[in-house]
């Protein structure tokens, strides 16, 4: 009757502990196939600490996290990628003596498969590999309007042109999750509606399914179809962004209480 | 404005300036044919010995340059390397070109293995875990219950390979030939692994090694897999420094040599090809002419005493440091840039 009903990503019932600190407590929420998800929460929520579950660096206490149906949980860290999440960091985390082609070109590690020996004999197959590893790099690298840099170290970029590399990268393994953590952290008013331009251009061209962590409110209500809020490691909402705009938990979490 | 960088990922092939000088590198024993200078073998020897360094070192950088895991222990693995060619060609009956590759794959077994608990180790610490293969190794190579094998202090005694199907070179002619003709194998491996996917995981593990994890590469399998490859190359290197002195002795792989290694390295170029060439040169040339240096000084200045030879040697390594920050390779590549700038002003 309707297409298949499995949320791209659930998360469900996950809590992080850190000693006695509790990061995150017993949250659960999915994201649909196509949508573009917004986390927001004040600093020290557990938005990050929720990405790390999501890309295999903190290992959640307790709960589960689902992609496709499949447990996220079971995969080891550096197959991520291969089930189809990728990322970007909030403190962006370029490969700095690397030039921004190989840079994206790293991006394609895991769908690529040549070992050491082909490596250093240099099989055609290896050559061939090389060779469309680098056409889709140059054309996310176009799509990211990152053509005059191509051939720059990362490490001297400025900081905008960096996150972008960073999302073009986080695009070159073909992921069907894109997570951007803070990608408008330290951007301009003018960055930043490209940045929202360049994020909807990711779903609806490449078809990637988006889930931000954003401080940035009004991009957050701009561009989500669905925003879920956590403060103290706890969901306090979930709905459409209008919905959680008017939400009286997250007006005090961020507005504090008004006594 | 910084100029743009030296791309691995954009490199079609071996570019006309390292093909220039392998060919140069080539032509030098011809030389023998039209000279009958008595030193010229020595010079061949001395030859030998560079491109040996040279192979030694690039299993080095392959390490520290381009994968940013520090050794202060290949002289275990050039010893190691060393021994098994020398003991294979001694109570096996091996030929000595095929010690070559079984030198390499025992020392990749060895590095590799070693490579595992240098996972948990980092910087200052793994610098420690290496410096213990290299005090270790002299002293295991003399330990009484292996001396059957290895020749106790006194070390293994090799018959020197003479040239095969009667070619018309004298043994360190062919000697060199030899050197050079490994020396462009490994250099050529090694230079396709860094252009290739596998190359561009190991530098990414250097750059950041988190975000190396999750772009899909397993960080422990390739520092692990990057450890044992560079401990091979500096095996062969080892192997052929058997071969080519015909003489193998625990306290010729002291913690020393790994420091020339080192200093080999970053005054050839830290996570540069051509660098490792040219540190290889500098270990032998520097190491000798310190001595040369130290008798003019003394004749031309009519000192009383002699000036300590490994002093000249530490001054010219600080000299060289303050002037060329990148090694010689780095400062080659901007006096090149800079040319290159100028002649299309022109």
């Amino acid at each position: 009757m309707h297409k298949d009903a499995t949320p791209l990503l659930s998360v469900r019932g996950v809590s992080v502990r850190f000693g006695g600190v509790v990061a995150l407590d017993d949250v659960s929420f999915d994201v649909a196939q196509g949508q573009i998800a917004g986390l927001i929460g004040p600093n020290g929520a557990g938005k990050t600490t929720l990405f790390n579950c999501l890309s295999r660096l903190y290992q959640p206490s307790a709960g589960e996290i689902l992609f496709e149906g499949a447990s996220v949980l079971a995969t080891p860290r550096h197959r991520i990628p291969n089930i189809g999440i990728g990322r970007t960091f909030q403190n962006v985390a370029l490969f700095d003596r690397l030039t921004v082609l190989e840079n994206v070109m790293v991006g394609r590690h895991s769908p690529t498969h040549s070992s050491f020996l082909a490596n250093a004999l240099r099989l055609p197959s290896v050559v061939a590999e090389q060779k469309a590893a680098r056409e889709r790099a140059m054309e996310l690298i176009a799509f990211m309007e990152l053509g005059a840099f191509t051939h720059w170290p990362a490490g001297g970029l400025p900081f905008p042109i960096r996150k972008r590399v960073e999302l073009a990268r986080g695009l070159a393994a073909e992921p069907k999750l894109l997570l951007l953590d803070e990608p408008a952290a330290g951007l301009n008013h003018e960055e930043v509606s490209t940045l929202e331009t360049q994020i909807r251009r990711v779903r609806d061209t490449l078809g990637v399914t988006v889930l931000l962590v954003e401080h940035h409110m009004s991009l957050v209500m701009s561009v989500s179809d669905k925003v879920v809020t956590i403060n103290f490691g706890k969901k306090i909402a979930e709905g459409t962004p209008d919905e959680v705009k008017r939400h009286p938990e997250v007006i005090r979490a961020y507005l504090g209480t008004g006594a | 404005m910084a100029a743009m960088a030296q791309s691995w990922a954009t490199k079609a092939g071996i570019g006309k300036v390292a093909m220039f000088f392998w060919v140069l590198l080539a032509a030098l024993p011809l030389a023998g044919f039209v000279t009958d200078s008595p030193s010229f073998d020595y010079y061949m020897f001395m030859g030998q010995s560079m491109l040996i360094y040279a192979i030694a070192v690039l299993g080095l950088n392959l390490l520290i340059g381009f994968n940013g895991q520090i050794s202060l222990g290949h002289s275990a693995f050039f010893a190691v390397g060393a021994y098994t060619a020398a003991i294979l060609m001694n109570f096996g009956g091996v030929p000595y070109w095929l010690t070559l590759p079984i030198a390499a794959g025992v020392c990749f077994g060895a590095g590799f293995l070693f490579g595992f608990p240098a996972l948990k180790l980092e910087g200052h610490y793994l610098a420690l875990a290496t410096f213990t293969l290299a005090i270790a190794v002299p002293q295991l190579l003399k330990y009484k219950a292996i001396a059957g094998w290895t020749g106790g202090v006194g070390g293994l005694l090799l018959d020197k390979p003479d040239p095969p199907f009667g070619i018309p070179l004298s043994a360190d002619q062919y000697l060199y030939y030899l050197c050079l003709v490994v020396a462009m194998v490994v250099f050529w491996g090694v230079f396709n692994l860094l252009r290739g996917r596998s190359g561009r995981a190991i530098m990414a593990i250097r750059d950041h090694g988190m975000a190396a994890g999750t772009m899909g590469i397993d960080t422990g399998l390739y520092k692990t897999v990057t450890f044992g490859i560079s401990a091979g190359i500096t095996g062969v290197a080892g192997a052929l420094s058997a071969i080519t002195i015909a003489y193998v002795a625990p306290d010729s792989f002291t913690l020393q040599l790994s420091i020339s290694f080192l200093v080999g390295l970053v005054v050839g170029g830290i996570a540069s090809l051509p660098g490792c060439v040219i540190g290889g040169a500098f270990i032998v040339v520097v190491q000798n002419s310190s001595q040369s240096i130290s008798d003019w000084m003394k004749d031309t200045f009519s000192l009383r005493y002699d000036v300590p030879a490994w002093a000249i040697y530490g001054t010219l390594l600080l000299l060289l440091m303050f002037f060329l920050p990148n090694g010689i390779a780095g400062g080659l590549a901007v006096l090149r840039a800079r040319l290159g700038r100028g002649s299309r002003q022109s």
